[in-house]
C-alpha cells in the first residue's frame, strides 16, 4: 500500500512547515504586534515550540489521531471546528466541478472519436485546446460578465447550492472537461479499431449498445486514473475559485491563514487537502476492479 | 561495433589505456549521442516542426510576447503605475486602446509591463524546477537501491499536493512576494522534472552503449551527463513547455489572490485580481489581461504539441489518434 508512507509523509510536511519558516516563527507571526518577551514565551509554549522536535512531533501525531489540530491563533477557536465548517462547500463545489467536467469531457470526447477527422472532432479538439489554456479564474470573471450581469441568469457570487453553483462549477470544470475530452477521444479511437468491436458490429449489434456497452467500458480505465488525479488538483484549484466568487470554503481559510501567518490553521487545511488527495486515489484503486474485474488486490 | 564493444568489456582493465590513446572514449560518447539521432535527427525535426501550421503560428505568437516583454516599456504609450493618466474606468477609445482601470491607468500600458513579469516568473520558476528536479531525477534514475527509494518518497509527497496547493504551502513558509512565488511555482513542478527524468534514466541505462561506456572507464558523472541525459532531452523539452504554461497559471492564480505581487506592480493576474471589483461597471480590465494570459498558454501548448510530433517520430501513430 502506497498510501500509508505519504500518508506519513503528509504528516510530516503538514508538521514541519511551522518550522521551515526562515526566521522565528512566533516572531514571524506576531510581526506588527510588538509583543513583549513573555507574549513571545507565551505564545511559544502555546503552540509547544518551546519542546524538543521530536516531542512536538510526537504531540502532534497524538493530535491528529484524537482529532485535535491545534488552535488558531488569530480565532483563538479550535482548528478542526474551522475546517470542518467549510469543508462542506469545497467538496459541494469540486464535486459538482467534476460532475461538469466528467459530463461535458465525455460528450466532446465520445462526439469526436465517433467521427475522428471530421469537423465535429476539429471543433470538440479546438475547444478542448483553448478551454485547458484558460485560466479557471480568468473563465469565472468571463462567466460572472456574461450570465450574471449582462444576462441576469445566475447570481455573481455567493454561498450554497443550486443556482449559486452553476457558475463556480462551470469556472471549474470546464478547464478539466478538455482533458477528459482528449483521453476520452483517444483511448475510444483507439479501441474502436479493436476485433471484439467488429464482433460485436457483425453478430448485429446496435450502434448504441456497442458503443457504451463494448467500447466506452474498455476505454474507461485511462480515463478513470486521469479523473481520480484531477480530483485531488480540482480541490486546488477551488481555492482560486472560492476567492473569485466569494464563497466561504477550505480554499479561502487556507488563503486568509496564510495572509494571517496563522500556522496552526495552515497545517490543518493542508493536512486535510493532503488526506483527501491521497483518499482520492485510493478510492480510484477501488474502482479499478469494478469497471475491470482483470484488476485483482491481494 | 556493440558487439566488439561487449568483448573490450571483458579484458577492458588491459585496454584501458589503449582507448584513452585512440579516443575510443570519444567515439562512444558519439555512438549514444547518434542514439539521440545527432544534428541529421535535430535538422528532420526542423521541417517536421515546420510543417505543423498551428505550431508555426504559436512560434510567431510567442516571439511577439517574447519581443513585448523586452520592449514592453518601450512600447508601452502611458505609465503603467501613475495613478490618473486618463479619467476612471474609460471604456477602451483612441487615446486608451484597452481602456483604463479603476485608478485611471492605461491598461494596455499594464497588460504591456505585464508580459515581461509574467513571462519571467514563469521561466524562472521552470529554471528552479529543472535545477532541483533533473539532477534529483538523475541521482534517483542512475544511482538505483535507496537513493532511489529516499528520492521517490520525497517525489511521493510532493505529489500528494495538487500543484496549485503546494505553490501555497512554499508561500506560507516563505511569505508573500514576486520572488517568493516564482521560488513557489518552481518547488511545484519538481515533481514533474524529476519522475520524468528518473524514468527515462531507468530505461535508458539498459542500453548498451551505457554498458560500453561504463567498460570504456567514463565515470559515473560522465556517463549520466553525457550519455544517459541527451536520451531524456527529447521528453525534457516537451515537458519544459508544457511546464511553462503550468507555471504562467499558477503563478497568475497566487497574484490574483493577492498572495503574489503587490500593487501597483504591473502582472495579469494580480491586475485581474483588481478588476474583479468593478466587474459590474468596467468589463475591459478583467478582459484583456486574461486574454494575454489564454493567448501565451494557448501558443506555448501548441508549441509543445508540435515539439512532441517533431522530435518523437515515434509517437506519429499516438499523435495521429490524439491530434
Amino acid at each position: 500500500m502506497l498510501a500509508i508512507p505519504t500518508l506519513i509523509g503528509v504528516l510530516v510536511a503538514s508538521f514541519l512547515i511551522i518550522h521551515l519558516v526562515p526566521g522565528d516563527p512566533v516572531e514571524v507571526m506576531m510581526f506588527g504586534a510588538n509583543p513583549t518577551p513573555e507574549q513571545v514565551a507565551q505564545m511559544r509554549e502555546q503552540l509547544g515550540l518551546d519542546q524538543p522536535l521530536y516531542r512536538q512531533f510526537g504531540s502532534y501525531l497524538w493530535g491528529v489521531a484524537r482529532g485535535d489540530l491545534g488552535k488558531s491563533i488569530q480565532r483563538q477557536t479550535p482548528v478542526t471546528s474551522e475546517i470542518k465548517q467549510r469543508i462542506k462547500p469545497t467538496f459541494q463545489l469540486t464535486f459538482a466541478g467534476m460532475g461538469i467536467a466528467i459530463v461535458f469531457g465525455f460528450s466532446m470526447g465520445i462526439l469526436a472519436a465517433l467521427r475522428p477527422n471530421s469537423w465535429v472532432d476539429s471543433l470538440a479538439m479546438g475547444a478542448a485546446n483553448v478551454t485547458v489554456a484558460i485560466p479557471a479564474f480568468w473563465l469565472g470573471i468571463l462567466l460572472i460578465l456574461l450570465f450574471a450581469l449582462n444576462l441576469g441568469w445566475f447570481p455573481a457570487t455567493g454561498q450554497g447550492g443550486g443556482k449559486r453553483l452553476v457558475l463556480p462549477a462551470l469556472s471549474l470544470g470546464i478547464g478539466y472537461s478538455a482533458i477528459i475530452a482528449r483521453l476520452v477521444r483517444s483511448n475510444l479511437i483507439q479501441v474502436l479499431e479493436k476485433e471484439y468491436i467488429l464482433t460485436a458490429r457483425s453478430k448485429g449489434l446496435v450502434e448504441r449498445v456497442v458503443l457504451f456497452r463494448h467500447a466506452l467500458k474498455n476505454a474507461l480505465i485511462p480515463v478513470i486514473t486521469m479523473i481520480g488525479l484531477q480530483f485531488g488538483n480540482m480541490m486546488g484549484s477551488a481555492v482560486i475559485i472560492e476567492i473569485l466568487f466569494a464563497r466561504i470554503g477550505l480554499g479561502r481559510l487556507l488563503v486568509l491563514s496564510i495572509l494571517q501567518r496563522d500556522y496552526p490553521l495552515i497545517q490543518g487545511v493542508i493536512l486535510v487537502f493532503g488526506i483527501i488527495y491521497i483518499f482520492s486515489n485510493l478510492i480510484i484503486d477501488v474502482l479499478y476492479s469494478f469497471v475491470d474485474p482483470r484488476i485483482h488486490y491481494a | 561495433m556493440v558487439s566488439a564493444l561487449l568483448c573490450i568489456r571483458l579484458s577492458y582493465r588491459k585496454l584501458e589505456k589503449m582507448f584513452f590513446k585512440s579516443g575510443m572514449k570519444k567515439k562512444i560518447d558519439e555512438m549514444s549521442q547518434s542514439h539521440s539521432r545527432g544534428w541529421q535527427g535535430v535538422k528532420d525535426s526542423l521541417v517536421r516542426f515546420g510543417q505543423n501550421r498551428a505550431a508555426l503560428v504559436s512560434s510567431f505568437v510567442l516571439l511577439i510576447f517574447i519581443v513585448i516583454a523586452i520592449f514592453g516599456p518601450t512600447l508601452a504609450p502611458h505609465d503603467p503605475i501613475k495613478i490618473g493618466i486618463g479619467p476612471r474606468l474609460t471604456p477602451p477609445n483612441k487615446d486608451f486602446l484597452l481602456g483604463t482601470d479603476q485608478f485611471g491607468r492605461d491598461v494596455l500600458s499594464r497588460v504591456l509591463y505585464g508580459t515581461r513579469l509574467t513571462l519571467q516568473a514563469s521561466i524562472i520558476a521552470v529554471v528552479v524546477a529543472a535545477g532541483i528536479g533533473i539532477p534529483l531525477g538523475l541521482i534517483a534514475g542512475y544511482a538505483g537501491k535507496w537513493t532511489d527509494n529516499i528520492i521517490s518518497r520525497f517525489i511521493d509527497i510532493l505529489l500528494s499536493f495538487p500543484g496549485i496547493l503546494l505553490a501555497l504551502i512554499v508561500v506560507a513558509i516563505l511569505g508573500t512576494g514576486l520572488g517568493k512565488v516564482q521560488i513557489a511555482v518552481g518547488v511545484s513542478l519538481i515533481p514533474a522534472y524529476a519522475r520524468l527524468v528518473r524514468g527515462s534514466v531507468l530505461s535508458a541505462k539498459e542500453n548498451v552503449y551505457v554498458e560500453a561506456a561504463r567498460a570504456g572507464g567514463c565515470s559515473t558523472f560522465r556517463i549520466a551527463t553525457r550519455h544517459i541525459l541527451p536520451n531524456v532531452f527529447v521528453p525534457l523539452l516537451v515537458l519544459t513547455t508544457t511546464a511553462i504554461g503550468w507555471a504562467i497559471i499558477i503563478a497568475t492564480s497566487i497574484n490574483f489572490i493577492g498572495l503574489g505581487v503587490q500593487p501597483p506592480t504591473p502582472e495579469w493576474g494580480a491586475d485581474l485580481g483588481a478588476a474583479r471589483s468593478y466587474l459590474g461597471v468596467a468589463w475591459w480590465p478583467a478582459t484583456f489581461p486574461g486574454l494575454a494570459i489564454l493567448i501565451t498558454i494557448l501558443s506555448i501548448n501548441l508549441i509543445g504539441d508540435g515539439l512532441q510530433n517533431a522530435l518523437d517520430p515515434r509517437l506519429k501513430h499516438r499523435a495521429v489518434i490524439e491530434k
